[in-house]
């Protein structure tokens, strides 16, 4: 074997050792550098620091929390949920508002379509820090909670929030629960049956009222059954402020209204170019051969539609939960944000930042691979 | 051997019949006063505009059953529009429309009474992408006609045995080519049984080796007695198989004629030029 | 054959149609409406719904900005007497406007040399529009930008030529927003062309992990934590005494959070390319480098201009960002304007003011790239 500079093998090996080799030799400079400043500055590495009482009031969480007794990795934990409540709710109020303005887009109505168009377009040349502080603006500008905007007794609108009635929680709830999963299993099960019935005789039982009165009837009527407990929550002012009945912050409303509607619209234009790339002709052989609008829907347009969807979506849904860390701008305590005080009560600026990193790095990792899979298995084939 | 005949002798007044059954009879009777069997196709001074476009001007024509037309024309003369106003995947203006004894109006019921009887192969095929070539052509049967999974898939295979790709049955449309996919989507049409069969120019997207085999798949099927109005630049198909040749131009039907009278004897300028410029050899 | 029908009334009929008009007119505005807004039931409920909430909107926003507005307020014994904009019934105070605006557009540079840069902003948006001029498209433009970069570094910092030195911490504003925004384009392109190219290689498994990591791993988190990751860590990584300011470090994070948003984009462009233009590169003896520079990359780049305007239009949005460690863009400045106690409560209109300049780049932008999408379609269609 000779060593020649004409052998690609040999130029290749030597272009990888060079440009790894550079690049190794760069982060080793530059971790030298911080362990030394580090040391220097007397600051502690390791993550030690998780088991320490973290002191940080937080304003909202999930789990019961006081700052004198927990420590900073449940105040860490406190700021992954918090993260989770707006990303997963952002995503499905941000994707049925998308999809209705995708859907006006390609209306036959020239208003609609234009004022979704117009919608769409101030929402993605707006940056969306200052929507949402906007948005924080305007719900702080609400009035005080002795002058709160109020729906009757059910809702009110202050600037410490929306407070609003929820039934309260009553014994028997938990079997009304479990009947609602039962019928979803059972509906679910209907479904097969049908699709089994039509296959075999063609024609199809029908599926609706059967669902309807799986989910909603048999939980109603374990409810009666229970003597139909049914207590309401209000919230009432004491003091300054209200107690009872469900609440939204200021912060949460804020960059929950903010995100749903700047990632509406970018929802908007992957749903509207998912129904415009099937071919028109798809919904005219479908329509030659006698299927009616809702069929052709169902069966043509939708799945065909939905793989051109589905990626976009995905990397938008991505967005949304990383955007989601401009939180940190107008008070609410997610886990950038918590990260962030940590570091720096801490002083311990890596492990902080490795933290935030790692959260995200596997909130994406997971959805690239879901969508990887889902690439895989739907794929049209091809020559 | 080749296509088993349709069952669509013609029809005698039946003793009993369904009120509708009826009233097609009268509103049949009352177009040919001779007892010929009803037609397939009436179109009686049919017009339709695009905005302010004229794009058919009072086109009449009557297609009896069993009857093979064939459409051609240049470019733009409405022969595509004529023929999807058939199936109202366009809409008329203007004029009736009377297919298989159902007048073409806005009544949705009707429509689909229509299109489940007549068949249409179209130019760029519009295969499902997303299934099988099986499921392809049982899509219809199940979801309108109601015929049970497994009729409906052994019907399939006996139709996709005729145009002779029995063995793509579990194949993607994206796997096959254009002639093979065109068969299917022939196949597709045909497993609906329908009475009347469009082809709007079927083999204007295929290259040049594979028009032989859906020119085939075509004469066959017209061999065993389907009704069929066909728009297509092939002449030489129209010379086999076709009963009239019906030139249109500028959204009017300039001449209707049997192939030999049309070819060898052309009344008109224009059909003159036409045949002149795509008969070259011919 | 089946006998031919004699009942078709065109049988070598030669007598043609006269064309006719139809039956009702589709032109004109009421048929337009009729087409457009009330053409089904639903349709109708659906416009009539809109045009009333429209003009409700309208009417209320337009009193509230213009009507009732108060365009300036008198001069007091300690300043602007705002008491004209907190009456009762009045409308948006656009005086807080004529106030700020400078504070606003340029943050707290030198309030003499303001000048500068003004004449950065104006320079900044020049060279975008030569940018856009197709007829410059020319590997001269580089230096065309490298140009301009230099002589707005040197308007900003003075110290030279007579003018006076302005130190970075001074600088806010607009101009900050557009040099971050550009610096940071120009200067991540070349690593995310290095980037994308490595990452195609298919003979150098180690140079592609190298920039698939580098890729992912940028884009798996928010640009805050990499702004937070140079503002804390930045400081960190470099040798004791070197301290770099808080600008070069949010330049820095923003390169290299460019260049792997862009490294996408391009190697999408060089996967479009058909690969012909390889082979036939291949094929006439070329290297590796100069197939890339003069086959590949010429065309690669060309295609991905949409997305690349478009991708410059979102990282224009996010130096936004810069807001949270504390750079004064052009939204800081505007928060710093907001807390004035004296100007307290008038922050929607700062806002509207501050929003109207994000929409007015960015819309430009995007209605640029669309043009461009647009053009390039019916090219590629006619090549065919």
């Amino acid at each position: 074997m000779r060593l020649s500079w004409s052998d690609p093998l040999v130029r290749n090996l030597v272009w990888q050792v060079v440009i790894v080799g550079t690049a190794a030799a760069i982060a080793w400079y530059l971790i030298s550098n911080t362990m030394r400043n580090l040391e220097s500055r007397h600051i502690a590495t390791g993550f030690a620091f998780l088991d320490r009482v973290a002191g940080i009031p937080i304003g909202e969480s999930l789990l019961p929390y006081n700052p004198a007794v927990n420590t900073y990795g449940r105040a860490l934990l406190i700021g992954v949920l918090n993260t989770l409540r707006v990303a997963v709710v952002g995503i499905v109020l941000a994707t049925i508002l998308g999809t209705l303005v995708g859907i006006s887009r390609l209306s036959r109505n020239w208003l609609l379509s234009h004022l979704a168009a117009s919608y769409v377009e101030l929402m993605r040349d707006i940056p969306v820090l200052l929507q949402l502080l906007f948005w924080y603006l305007l719900l702080q500008n609400l009035p005080g909670t002795r002058q709160a905007l109020h729906v009757g007794n059910l809702v009110f609108l202050s600037n410490r929030g929306i407070k609003f009635v929820l039934p309260a929680w009553q014994p028997g709830y938990i079997w009304v629960l479990a009947a609602l999963l039962a019928g979803l299993v059972l509906t679910l099960a209907w479904n097969r049956v049908a699709h089994r019935r039509q296959d075999a005789t063609g024609v199809k039982p029908p599926v609706w009222p059967v669902a309807l009165a799986l989910l909603a009837g048999v939980p109603l009527t374990v409810w009666v059954g229970f003597g139909a407990p049914f207590a309401l929550d209000y919230p009432a002012l004491r003091g300054f402020n209200f107690q009872g009945g469900g609440s939204i912050s200021p912060e949460y409303g804020a960059l929950l209204g903010g995100l749903v509607f700047y990632t509406a619209a970018y929802i908007a234009e992957i749903v509207r170019a998912g129904i415009q790339a099937v071919p028109f002709g798809q919904s005219e052989a479908a329509q030659a051969l006698g299927l009616h609008r809702g069929m052709v829907l169902r069966l043509v347009t939708l799945p065909q539609a939905l793989r051109v969807i589905v990626p976009p979506l995905t990397s938008e849904f991505l967005n949304l939960t990383k955007n989601s860390s401009l939180a940190v701008a107008i008070g609410y305590q997610d886990i950038v944000s918590l990260a962030n005080t940590t570091l720096n009560q801490t002083g311990q600026a890596i492990e902080g930042i490795a933290i935030i990193m790692l959260v995200y790095l596997t909130i994406s990792l997971s959805i690239s691979a879901f969508m990887n899979w889902y690439n895989a298995h739907i794929a049209l084939a091809e020559r | 051997m080749g296509w088993s005949v349709n069952s669509r002798t013609p029809k005698p007044v039946p003793a009993e019949s369904a009120p509708e059954e009826t009233n097609r009879m009268s509103q049949a009777a009352a177009l040919s006063p001779q007892t010929e069997p009803a037609p397939a196709i009436v179109l009686d001074k049919v017009n339709k505009w695009f905005g302010a476009l004229h794009v058919l001007r009072d086109v009449s024509l009557t297609v009896a059953e069993r009857e093979r037309v064939v459409v051609c024309g240049p470019s733009g003369s409405g022969k595509s529009t004529m023929i999807r106003c058939i199936n109202r995947l366009e809409s008329h203006q203007k004029g009736r429309i009377v297919v298989d004894g159902t007048e073409l109006t806005d009544d949705l019921r009707a429509l689909d009474t229509i299109r489940r009887e007549v068949g249409m192969v179209f130019q760029s095929f519009n295969l499902f992408p997303h299934l099988t070539v099986l499921e392809n052509c049982t899509l219809a049967p199940i979801w309108v006609r109601k015929t049970p999974k497994a009729e409906a898939q052994e019907q399939a295979m006996e139709y996709l045995r005729r145009v002779k790709i029995p063995e793509q049955a579990n194949k993607y449309p994206g796997q096959l080519s254009g002639g093979q996919q065109q068969r299917v989507a022939i196949a597709r049409a045909l497993a609906m049984k329908p009475k009347i069969m469009l082809f709007d120019e079927p083999t204007s997207a295929l290259d040049p080796e594979m028009i032989k085999e859906v020119l085939d798949v075509m004469i066959e099927l017209a061999e065993s007695g389907m009704t069929m109005v066909c728009v297509t630049h092939e002449m030489g198909f129209a010379r086999r198989v076709a009963d009239r040749v019906v030139f249109m131009d500028e959204g009017e039907i300039v001449e209707c004629n049997t192939p030999h009278e049309m070819f060898e004897n052309p009344k008109t300028d224009r059909l003159k030029l036409f045949l002149s410029q795509i008969l070259r050899g011919h | 054959m089946p006998p031919v029908p004699t009942s078709d009334p065109t049988a070598a009929a030669v007598r043609s149609v006269p064309r006719q008009r139809p039956a009702t007119t589709p032109l004109g505005p009421v048929a337009w409406l009729r087409a457009n807004l009330f053409n089904s039931v639903w349709s109708s409920a659906v416009s009539i719904l809109l045009i009333y909430v429209i003009v409700r909107g309208a009417v209320g926003f337009l009193g509230w900005a213009v009507v009732d507005a108060v365009w300036s307020v008198p001069a007091g014994p300690t300043g602007p007497d705002t008491a004209l904009c907190r009456q009762a019934g009045a409308g948006a105070c656009w005086a807080v406007i004529g106030e700020k605006y400078r504070l606003m557009l340029f943050g707290r540079y030198a309030y003499a040399a303001q000048w500068r840069p003004a004449i950065v902003v104006l320079l900044f948006i020049g060279l975008y529009g030569v940018s856009a001029w197709r007829r410059f498209w020319r590997w001269e433009l580089a230096l065309v930008w490298l140009g301009t970069m230099s002589v707005c570094g040197v308007l900003m910092w003075g110290g030279v030529l007579g003018l006076v030195y302005v130190p970075q911490e001074e600088w806010g504003g607009l101009p900050i927003t557009l040099m971050l925004a550009t610096f940071g384009l120009a200067l991540a392109f070349p690593l995310a062309v290095v980037v994308a190219l490595g990452r195609r290689s298919r003979n150098m498994p180690a140079v592609r992990w190298l920039c698939v990591l580098y890729v992912e791993l940028v884009r798996g988190v928010p640009f805050i934590s990499v702004l937070f990751m140079a503002s804390v860590l930045f400081p960190l990584f470099m040798p004791a005494g070197l301290n770099p300011d808080k600008l070069l470090r949010a330049q820095v994070a923003f390169i290299l959070f460019a260049g792997a948003y862009l490294a996408e984009v391009v190697r999408g462009g060089l996967q479009a390319l058909p690969r012909g233009q390889y082979e036939a590169a291949d094929a006439l003896g070329l290297s590796y480098w100069k197939k890339t520079g003069l086959i590949i990359l010429p065309q690669a780049l060309r295609l991905v201009i949409p997305p690349l305007v478009n991708t410059f239009c979102s990282f224009f949005k996010d130096t936004s960002l810069v807001l949270i460690i504390g750079i004064f863009d052009l939204l800081t400045s505007g928060k710093v304007a907001m807390a004035d106690p004296r100007w307290q409560g008038f922050a929607t209109e700062i806002y509207l003011v501050i929003a109207t300049i994000y929409f007015v780049f960015c819309f430009a932008m995007s209605k640029y790239s669309r043009g461009l999408e647009r053009e390039f379609a019916h090219a590629q269609a006619r090549a065919r």
